[in-house]
């Protein structure tokens, strides 16, 4: 769920399409695993692993729909699975080949079946969700004790963002998470695939876009750790590795992570073998070892992101499992949405509503 | 006569392979609609000749003149190429000069600190002035130390930033025609004007810069063409309000998914461009004639 243009500059000439019978490539998001992990595969099933980053769901899906990526592992998040679902860019899991499926969370396979109907292609790997995180002691000085920090008033409200950026405010530069996010401020479905709903949420962002000091997708973990900004729109776990850097360097920024009350967005990434996949029976031992309850916990407890690995809970860390943020409690679990991929027509009317908010152009 | 055949077929075989094949494809892929398949466009190759053609049509450049963002986003263009083309020859040709009035035994030195910057990744030397420019970074901290500045200035994330990365990115190759072309230069012909009662600066009005000509306007070129279409540059440096149709091009590509409009897009840049690529040959072709 990361979107930044720097990446496709770096990853454009990238993997010799040939994979000799011992080899699994695999594209993650980056910082999105512990590393120790992809060194454990290839001592236990003697296949080389080649690991390469991205960190945008557009960097992918282009690579996906050109044809002949390469790679037997890839990590889409869902409303991006479900359009690459439909373009035939998958090829059907041999359950067979996956015993340890059945550690896999009825919760979260019942959510992701919006995107993937009979669970055929894809299993979760990680999901959270989109929502603030505030620099509480700078916010409160400047806001007051009483600052809306637990509701999107504190980001979309003129009122506010006009004295918060006085501080800094950074914002995802994901169309499809703020848009959502916004429908919901105002009281519409943020699923909502009506040009002319989501069309009203132009003002409400023109209003606030010129107190934004960036819109950005990864910038904002270290501004919010350094305390160069005081309020960020972004994903839970970023937002809690922020709290973590800024506890480890004692530079007396506290950090906190609020899902809106309005409601936030779920969002899952998902591990999926493309349907020209060099070598399938690689990547379903690689989409197995990930699935073993140990190992899906140590992913966890090194990026902060809930898993849908229901059996490897027990061996979460506890500021892992304990963490409402992380695994929130049934409340919050209920409060939160997910969203439908944008067909070409809105997309468009989308992104071209990004740029004029963005640009004033 | 084959021979002389041979010879001339080399560089039309390289155009057609290396220019007039991908130009087709992307042109062919302009009049397609965008489709949720792999490739997501239709119709394709495999379709059948017939189809093809029957398929083909030109709404994606009809839609490229209803919405302002595009032409806006071209004619932003053209003015940053303009300016910057400007910029580089006022920094570029002082250094030129000053090369090429140089002694001897220093030349060789001078050209390699010239080139130099070229053995580091241009994505490393972009990221580079992200440091120097930004708020706390080593300019304004230079400033600041100097005491002409009290709060640092905002240069990263503007359209200044984009300027001084297409200036510092494309100087060597405004320095080096210039370089090539004062280095033939007869510099007796500076002594007769001014034994003929020009000062030093009219000389080199009325001189020095005529014979140089040619070099100041393949510099431009080389310069200009690659701006027009600059990606990396805007991206890194300047802000969300830098509009440049590089960045629309890539918005169409990745974020609508739309490879047709995308090509549309591509295909009038290419257009825009044949003409100074035109005019550039022309020039090319006429000095060289002059030089036999």
């Amino acid at each position: 769920m990361k979107n930044s243009i720097l990446s496709g500059v770096a990853l454009t000439a990238l993997i010799a399409t040939s994979a000799l019978a011992d080899e699994v490539r695999v594209y993650n998001w980056s910082d999105y695993i512990d590393e120790a992990l992809l060194e454990k595969f290839e001592t236990e099933t003697g296949i080389d692993l080649i690991y390469d980053v991205f960190d945008s769901n557009e960097v992918l899906e282009t690579k996906l729909l050109a044809g002949g990526s390469g790679y037997d592992v890839v990590v889409p998040s869902g409303t991006f699975l479900q359009r690459q679902i439909t373009a035939g860019a998958f090829q059907k899991l041999d359950q067979s080949q996956l015993p340890n499926i059945g550690n896999m969370w009825g919760v979260i396979n019942d959510r992701l079946k919006k995107y993937d109907p009979e669970g055929a292609y894809a299993i979760n790997y990680m999901w959270g969700t989109t929502g603030i995180g505030v620099n509480i002691n700078k916010v409160k000085e400047v806001l007051g004790e009483d600052a809306p920090v637990d509701s999107l008033a504190l980001v979309l409200n003129p009122a506010n963002m006009e004295k918060l950026a006085t501080c800094g405010v950074h914002f995802l530069d994901a169309p499809a998470e703020i848009i959502p996010a916004t429908l919901a401020y105002i009281g519409e479905d943020p699923d909502s695939q009506d040009p002319d709903v989501i069309a009203k949420t132009e003002p409400v962002l023109s209003a606030i876009a010129p107190f934004v000091q960036k819109f950005h997708s990864s910038e904002y973990i270290n501004a919010l750790a350094n305390g160069d900004i005081c309020v960020a729109v972004g994903w839970s776990g970023d937002i809690l590795q922020a709290r973590d850097r800024a506890a480890e360097a004692d530079n007396g920024v506290e950090i906190e992570y609020y899902a809106p009350k309005e409601g936030a967005l779920m969002w899952f990434d998902n591990m999926a073998i493309p349907v020209d996949a060099p070598n399938p029976e690689a990547a379903h031992k690689f989409l197995n070892f990930i699935m073993d309850a140990q190992n899906m916990a140590a992913a966890s407890n090194y990026v902060y992101y809930a898993n849908g690995n229901e059996a490897s809970q027990e061996f979460l860390a506890e500021d892992v499992i304990g963490d409402t943020a992380i695994y929130p409690d049934a409340a919050t679990l209920d409060n939160l949405y997910t969203t439908s991929p944008y067909g070409p027509k809105v997309q468009r009317v989308v992104t071209r509503m990004w740029t004029k908010i963005k640009s004033g152009t | 006569m084959m021979r002389r055949f041979t010879l001339i077929a080399v560089p039309y075989v390289w155009l057609l392979v290396l220019f007039m094949v991908p130009f087709l494809i992307v042109f062919k892929i302009s009049l397609s609609d965008a489709a949720l398949a792999i490739p997501p466009y239709a119709p394709t190759m495999r379709d059948g000749l017939a189809t093809l053609l029957s398929e083909l049509d030109f709404e994606n450049f009809v839609f490229l003149t209803q919405d302002d963002l595009y032409w806006k986003a071209y004619l932003s263009s053209l003015r940053i190429a303009v300016l910057s083309t400007f910029l580089t020859l006022l920094v570029g040709y002082p250094i030129a000069y000053g090369m090429a009035r140089a002694p001897d035994e220093w030349r060789a030195t001078l050209m390699m600190l010239v080139i130099l910057p070229f053995w580091t990744s241009f994505l490393i030397r972009v990221y580079a002035w992200m440091g120097i420019l930004s708020n706390e970074g080593l300019l304004n901290q230079f400033l600041i130390w100097l005491g002409l500045i009290s709060d640092p200035l905002v240069i990263l994330n503007t359209t200044i930033a984009v300027y001084i990365g297409i200036v510092y990115t494309y100087l060597p190759f405004m320095i080096l025609p210039i370089y090539a072309a004062l280095d033939r230069m007869d510099t007796s012909l500076n002594e007769a004007a001014e034994d003929l009662g020009c000062s030093r600066m009219q000389a080199f009005w009325l001189v020095t810069i005529p014979l140089s000509k040619n070099g100041i306007i393949a510099g431009s070129f080389l310069v200009f063409i690659p701006a027009l279409g600059e990606f990396v540059i805007p991206s890194l440096l300047g802000g969300s309000g830098t509009l440049m149709i590089g960045k629309v091009l890539w918005e169409e590509f990745f974020n609508n998914r739309d490879w047709p409009v995308a090509s549309a897009v591509a295909v009038v840049l290419l257009l825009i461009l044949v003409i100074p690529i035109v005019l550039f040959q022309r020039n090319q072709q006429k000095q060289q004639e002059a030089e036999q």
